[in-house]
């Protein structure tokens, strides 16, 4: 194992317990705000995961737009509504937390004994990459000449949620005004 | 490159859809159901772009570009309808909004 094949690993394994670890902390905390933060912790991380993985322009995409806009929309919201706690495990039928426990533990184990059943055969050998995989330039080429048509979609779906947005914020007219939160 | 192989990234991803899988069912606020939603969209992401790398093609890349764009439009349209709620003096918590009869 040369030096950089050790440095990769330590990053990998820093990158992956950081992302695990927030993404439970998300779950877990019964502050919104925490969560919020939490998820920018969890989406960095994943970044340098992409980055590990030759993806450079999808990670500076995670850190701008989702580590970045998303979550400031995000703040922003929570910061409007006020820190209202919802405590995770508490109230409730505990059956639905039991349910929903082994519902998500049954997902995990399948997830995982299929990846184990293939582990060993396609998916050990990895493909051969030239250096420029994955950059801004790739990828800008790639959007306009093979996936033109994704782009354009990818346009008009965020034209929807633009319109969708300013609909859902307008106030209808018959709508109460006295209850406005302050 | 150096460093894991396919099997250890798409086990995080894996790990990572069973969390967000978890908090949108277990939790009832649904401003944490809908970060709970981008774990799992995030999770999707990570094996679209391993794959990408292994299989040395970008069309898992575009394909994780425009996951995010979709993201990116239902928090809009989410986080809309909780701050609709709010206004409405509706309670933040999807057991209680039974008037569709959910």
């Amino acid at each position: 194992m040369s030096a950089e094949d050790v440095l990769v690993w330590i990053v990998w394994v820093v990158a992956a317990f950081a992302c695990l670890g927030s993404g439970i902390a998300v779950v877990s905390f019964s502050n919104p705000f925490y969560s919020a933060l939490s998820l920018i912790g969890n989406l960095g991380s994943l970044a340098v995961l992409f980055l590990l993985l030759s993806a450079e322009f999808v990670a500076a995409a995670q850190v701008l737009i989702y580590a970045g806009s998303v979550m400031v929309m995000f703040l922003f919201v929570i910061a409007y509504l006020g820190g209202r706690v919802d405590t995770p495990w508490a109230g409730g039928p505990s059956w639905q937390a039991v349910a929903a426990v082994t519902a998500a533990a049954a997902l995990l184990a399948e997830i995982v004994l299929a990846i184990g059943l293939k582990a060993g055969g396609r998916l050990a050998d990895q493909a051969a990459i030239p250096d420029n995989f994955g950059s801004p330039a790739q990828i800008g080429r790639i959007f306009l000449d093979e996936h033109l048509l994704a782009f354009e979609i990818t346009s008009v779906v965020l034209l929807v949620a633009a319109v969708g947005g300013v609909i859902l914020g307008t106030r209808p007219e018959d709508e109460d005004v006295s209850g406005v939160q302050p | 490159m150096t460093g894991p192989n396919l099997p250890a990234y798409l086990l995080i991803a894996g790990m990572l859809f069973a969390i967000g899988a978890l908090g949108v069912l277990i939790r009832r606020s649904p401003l944490i159901i809908l970060l709970s939603l981008e774990i799992m969209l995030n999770g999707a992401n990570l094996a679209l772009i391993a794959f990408s790398r292994h299989v040395g093609n970008h069309s898992g890349q575009i394909f994780a570009l425009a996951v995010m764009a979709v993201a990116a439009s239902e928090v809009v349209i989410g986080l809309g309808l909780i701050v609709a709620m709010a206004r409405r003096r509706l309670v933040l918590d999807v057991d209680l909004l039974t008037t569709l009869r959910g």
